[in-house]
C-alpha cells in the first residue's frame, strides 16, 4: 500500500465515521423526541384542565369564592365601591413592592390599578407567591391581628405575607409579587369562565 | 445461492398458507367495507351517522369530541353544533346516558362500547353485520341478524334500509318444512327511505368512522413511518460503506 | 496515597486529560474495554447467522425503555389497565409509538432469539468449553417466556385474561400440590385484580432484573472461553507473532461497525412492522384483545401468541392433560441437554455429515409445524399432525447421542473459510 493510497483511505474512513456519528447522533435526537413529549400534559390533562366556569351572581359585595382549577384555589371577590377606591390611594400604593404589576404574573387586561376586567369582581390564584399556601382573605380594615394601618386584603398565616385587595404585595414581606391572576372572562353577567380569554364557549 | 433458497422458500410458506375467507358466525362469508380512513367527507358523514343512529345505546368512552373534530377537519364549533347533543363540552369523551344496569334488563345485555369494536371485529364484520337484519317474528325486537344469530340489537337503521326477508333453499320433506336450510339471500320486502346502494354507503361512512376511532392516529402513524424508513435508508447507505472501508483491513 | 494517581501520564487534549483522569481512579476501566471490546479477538468469519446476539441486547433495551415509558402511564388494576392503555394510545402524547415498539418488541425478540438459538445448532455454540454459555442462554430463554407470559396479562383484554387462565390452569395437573399451586400463582380464586397487580411487579421489576444479570453472565462466560464461529474452529489453535489468532479480528472497531450495519437493517423491518402493520393481522396484537377481560365470556379461539404455539401444540397434541404439560415441558428443557446429548466431534454443520443435517431440517420444519398448528383449531387433522411433527421434535434430541456419534464428518480444516467483504 502506498502512502498516497493510505491517505485516501484515512481520509475516507474518517468522513465516513464522522457522517456516520453525526447521522447517527441525529437519529438518536428524533427517537428522543417521542420519549420526551409524552411527558407534556396529556389531552386528559388538558381536558381536566379545561376552563371552569364560575357562579358569580350570588356573592355577596365584600366577601368572595374558591374555585378549583387545574388543582389551584382561584379566589373570585366582589368588592364593594369602597374596596376599590382604596386600591388607589397612596396610603395603599405607598405599601406597595409592585403598584403597577410590572413584575407580577397576569393578562394584559388585568394590568390596571384595579388589575381585573371589571373593577367590580377580582378574579386571581389564591397561592402566595413566597411558597405557595392559601392566602386567607382579611376584607375588614384596621384588623386586630394585623393592625391599625391595615387596609384590608389578604394575609398568608404561613411566614406573614400581605397582599391589598387587588392582590398586590406589600412591601417588606417574604412573598416577592403579586399574586398571579390567571386568563378569564365573563360569559355574562352572572358566570365568569377561568382559564380561558378566547376561543368558543366551550 | 443461500439467499435464493431463503427466498423460494419463504414463497413457498407463504403460498402454502391457506387463504381463508372471513367467516361470520352464522355462516356466510363477510363482505368487504373498503374502509379508507383518508377519505375525511366519509368520516364526517360516518361521524354524523355514529352521533345520531348509533350513541343512544352505544358510547365511545375513549374518543375525545376536540380530537375527533380536528381530525376530521372541523372547527370546534361545528362538532358542537352538529355532534353534540347534550350539554358536553369537546374536551369530554363520548359518553352515553343510558345505565348499564337499565341495558342489561332492557336488552339482556349491555350495548358494548364502539370505540375498539372495528380493531376487535373488523370492518368487514360490522359492515356485513348491519347490512344483514331480516324480519324475524319470534325475537322480541322482530328482527335476526344473520351474522349474529340471536343478536339483542334492534334494526336500529330499518327506517333508511327498509325491512328485508331472509330467503333460503334446501329440501323440504313430506310436511312441506324446509330440512338442510341454507340461507340464499335477503329480499327487501318493506323499502326504506335509500335506496339499497345509498344505504350501503351509509354503513360504509358509519364503519369508515369505527375504523377511525379505533386507531385514530393511523394516518400519522404511517406518514411518519415513510419518514423514518426513508432516514434509515440514508443511514444504511452510510453504516454500510464504514463497515465496507473498515472491513477492508480484513484480509 | 500513590503519586501515580497525582501526576497521570501528560494527554493532548481535554477529553484525553478526562479520560487519564478517571482511568487513573479506576484503572480496570480500561482492562474492561480491552479484554472485551479493542482486544477481544473474534473470528473474523462471522456470517448473517451473527447479528443475531447483538440484535437481542438491542431489543431487551428497546423493550426496557419503552416499558419504563409505558409504566408512567399505565394502571395495574383490573378496573383501569384497559382503559390506560387506551389512554397511552389516544391521550398521551406519542403514547401509540411507545405502545407498538414495546408490543412489537416482544414479538421481535422472540424471532431475534429463535434465530440466535438456531445459530447455536447450526456451528455448535453449545460444545465443548461452551457448555456454560448455552446453559445461561437458555435460562435466559426461561425468563424471557415468563416476561412474555406476565406482560401479556397486563393489557387485561379478554385474550391476555383467558390466555393466563389456561396457562395457569396447566399447573393444576400436577398431582398432589396441582390446585394449591395453581391458587397460590394466582393469589385468588380465579384470574384477578390481585393476579394482575402481582405480574405486573414481576414483569416490570424482578424479571427484568433477572434477565440483565443472565445476560452479564452469557456475555462474561462467552467471552472467557471466545467466540465460535461458522467453520466451528477454534481460533486460538493458529497465533501469529503478536499473540494473537491470525483468525481473528478485535471486536471493535470490525465488529462493532458490522454490528452497526445489522442494527440498521433491523430498525427498518422493526420499522416497517410499527408503522405500517403494528397488529401484523392479529398475530403481534390480537384483535380479541382489543376486548376488554370478560370472565363470563371466552373468545372463539384460545391461543397463546405466536412464539409460544410450537410448545402449545405439543401439550394439545398429548390426549393426557398431566402428560402434556410434561411433555410441553420437556420440549422446553430438552434444549439444556444439547451440550451433551450431541456426541459430535465435529461443531459446524459444515462438516458434519447427513444424519445431523438431516435431523436438524427435521427438527427445524417441525419446529415451524408446530408452532403453525398450535395457532390453528384442535381438528382431528390438525391434532394427528401435531403428534407426528412432536414425536419428530423429540426424536432430534434423544437420537442425538446415537446419530452425532456414528455421523460421517468431513475432516474440520485449521484455519477458517474466509472471503474478503
Amino acid at each position: 500500500m502506498s502512502s498516497d493510497a493510505e491517505a485516501i483511505d484515512g481520509g475516507r474512513r474518517h468522513f465516513l465515521l464522522v457522517a456516520t456519528t453525526v447521522t447517527g447522533l441525529a437519529g438518536a435526537a428524533l427517537t428522543a423526541v417521542p420519549f420526551l413529549a409524552s411527558w407534556k400534559p396529556s389531552a386528559r390533562a388538558q381536558a381536566l384542565g379545561a376552563p371552569v366556569d364560575a357562579d358569580i351572581s350570588k356573592i355577596e359585595a365584600g366577601s368572595f369564592i374558591k374555585v378549583n382549577w387545574r388543582g389551584q384555589a382561584v379566589y373570585i371577590v366582589r368588592r364593594t365601591p369602597e374596596m376599590i377606591a382604596k386600591l388607589k390611594t397612596p396610603e395603599v400604593t405607598g405599601n406597595l413592592r409592585d403598584p403597577e404589576s410590572n413584575e407580577s404574573e397576569q393578562p394584559a387586561y388585568a394590568k390596571n390599578d384595579v388589575r381585573a376586567l371589571k373593577p367590580e369582581f377580582l378574579v386571581l390564584l389564591g397561592v402566595c407567591t413566597h411558597l405557595g399556601c392559601a392566602p386567607m382573605g382579611r376584607f375588614q380594615p384596621q384588623d386586630a391581628e394585623l393592625g391599625a394601618t391595615w387596609p384590608g386584603g389578604f394575609y398568608c398565616p404561613c411566614h406573614g405575607s400581605k397582599f391589598d385587595l387587588a392582590g398586590r404585595v406589600f412591601k417588606d414581606v417574604p412573598a416577592p409579587l403579586n399574586l398571579r391572576i390567571p386568563p378569564y372572562r365573563f360569559l355574562n353577567d352572572g358566570v365568569v369562565q377561568i382559564g380561558a380569554d378566547t376561543g368558543a364557549a366551550a | 445461492m443461500l439467499i435464493k433458497k431463503l427466498a423460494l422458500v419463504l414463497t413457498l410458506a407463504v403460498a402454502a398458507v391457506p387463504a381463508t375467507g372471513l367467516a361470520s358466525e352464522g355462516g356466510g362469508l363477510l363482505q368487504s367495507a373498503h374502509t379508507d380512513v383518508g377519505n375525511t367527507a366519509s368520516l364526517q358523514r360516518g361521524a354524523r351517522n355514529f352521533v345520531n343512529y348509533c350513541m343512544g345505546c352505544h358510547s365511545a368512552r375513549y374518543v375525545r369530541y376536540n380530537r375527533m373534530g380536528a381530525d376530521l377537519g372541523l372547527s370546534e364549533q361545528q362538532v358542537i353544533e352538529n355532534l353534540m347533543f347534550t350539554g358536553e363540552r369537546p374536551h369530554e369523551t363520548m359518553r352515553i346516558a343510558m345505565n348499564p344496569e337499565d341495558a342489561k334488563r332492557w336488552f339482556g345485555t349491555t350495548p358494548p362500547d364502539l370505540s375498539l369494536m372495528a380493531r376487535a371485529r373488523g370492518t368487514d364484520y360490522i359492515y356485513t353485520f348491519l347490512k344483514s337484519f331480516y324480519v324475524d317474528p319470534s325475537r322480541p325486537t322482530g328482527v335476526n341478524n344473520l351474522v349474529l344469530p340471536g343478536t339483542a340489537m334492534p334494526h336500529v337503521l330499518w327506517q333508511l334500509q327498509g325491512l328485508q326477508t331472509a330467503v333460503y333453499e334446501g329440501e323440504s320433506d313430506a310436511k312441506g318444512e324446509a330440512v338442510h336450510k341454507k340461507f340464499k339471500e335477503f329480499e327487501l320486502a318493506k323499502p326504506g327511505s335509500l335506496t339499497p346502494h345509498e344505504y350501503d354507503e351509509f354503513v360504509r361512512d358509519t364503519v369508515n368512522f369505527l375504523a377511525y376511532i379505533g386507531e385514530p392516529m393511523q394516518i400519522q402513524r404511517r406518514n411518519l413511518g415513510l419518514r423514518v424508513l426513508g432516514f434509515l435508508l440514508v443511514f444504511f447507505l452510510l453504516t454500510y460503506f464504514l463497515k465496507k472501508e473498515y472491513w477492508k483491513d480484513v484480509t | 496515597m500513590s503519586a501515580s494517581i497525582q501526576n497521570p501520564p501528560a494527554a493532548k487534549t481535554r477529553s484525553g486529560a478526562l479520560m487519564e483522569w478517571v482511568h487513573a481512579r479506576a484503572p480496570r476501566l480500561r482492562r474492561f474495554t480491552k479484554e472485551h471490546l479493542t482486544e477481544y479477538y473474534a473470528p473474523k468469519n462471522f456470517n448473517f447467522w451473527y447479528y443475531f446476539g447483538s440484535l437481542a441486547m438491542l431489543v431487551l433495551v428497546l423493550q426496557i425503555v419503552t416499558g419504563i415509558f409505558l409504566t408512567m402511564n399505565y394502571k395495574p388494576s383490573a378496573t383501569e389497565a384497559f382503559a390506560s392503555v387506551e389512554y397511552i394510545m389516544r391521550d398521551v402524547d406519542w403514547g401509540w409509538l411507545i405502545r407498538y415498539m414495546h408490543s412489537t418488541g416482544a414479538s421481535a425478540f422472540f424471532i431475534v432469539v429463535y434465530l440466535h438459538m438456531f445459530r447455536g445448532l447450526l456451528y455448535g455454540s453449545h460444545k465443548n468449553p461452551r457448555e456454560l454459555v448455552w446453559i445461561f442462554g437458555m435460562l435466559i430463554y426461561l425468563c424471557l417466556m415468563a416476561e412474555a407470559f406476565m406482560g401479556y396479562l397486563l393489557p387485561w383484554g379478554n385474550m391476555s385474561y383467558w390466555g393466563a387462565q389456561v396457562i395457569v390452569s396447566l399447573f393444576g395437573a400436577i398431582p398432589g400440590i396441582g390446585e394449591a399451586l395453581v391458587e397460590w400463582i394466582r393469589g385468588d380464586y380465579y384470574i384477578s385484580d390481585i393476579t394482575l397487580n402481582r405480574f405486573f411487579a414481576l414483569h416490570v421489576i424482578a424479571l427484568p432484573i433477572a434477565l440483565l444479570g443472565l445476560v452479564v453472565a452469557h456475555l462474561l462466560a462467552l467471552h472467557e472461553v471466545g467466540s465460535n464461529n461458522p467453520d466451528g474452529i477454534d481460533i486460538k489453535k493458529v497465533k501469529g507473532p503478536d499473540g494473537h489468532p491470525v483468525d481473528g479480528i478485535p471486536f471493535h472497531p470490525y465488529y462493532t461497525v458490522k454490528d452497526l450495519v445489522g442494527v440498521v437493517v433491523f430498525a427498518a423491518l422493526f420499522a416497517s412492522v410499527v408503522f405500517f402493520a403494528p397488529e401484523m393481522g392479529g398475530y403481534f396484537l390480537e384483535h380479541a384483545n382489543f376486548e376488554v377481560a370478560d370472565p363470563l365470556k371466552t373468545p372463539e379461539h384460545i391461543a397463546p401468541v405466536w412464539y409460544f404455539t410450537p410448545f402449545y401444540a405439543i401439550l394439545r397434541a398429548v390426549p393426557n392433560k398431566l402428560l402434556g404439560v410434561a411433555l410441553m415441558g420437556l420440549a422446553v428443557v430438552s434444549f439444556f441437554f444439547l451440550p451433551w446429548l450431541d456426541r459430535s466431534k465435529v461443531r459446524s454443520v459444515r462438516y458434519r455429515g447427513w444424519l445431523y443435517k438431516g435431523f436438524l431440517t427435521a427438527f427445524a420444519i417441525s419446529f415451524i409445524a408446530l408452532g403453525y398448528l398450535g395457532l390453528m383449531p384442535a381438528t382431528p387433522a390438525y391434532t394427528n399432525a401435531a403428534r407426528i411433527f412432536a414425536v419428530i421434535y423429540f426424536l432430534f434430541f434423544f437420537l442425538m447421542p446415537w446419530y452425532t456419534r456414528i455421523d460421517q464428518t468431513k475432516p474440520v480444516p485449521d484455519r477458517v473459510t474466509y472471503h474478503a467483504h
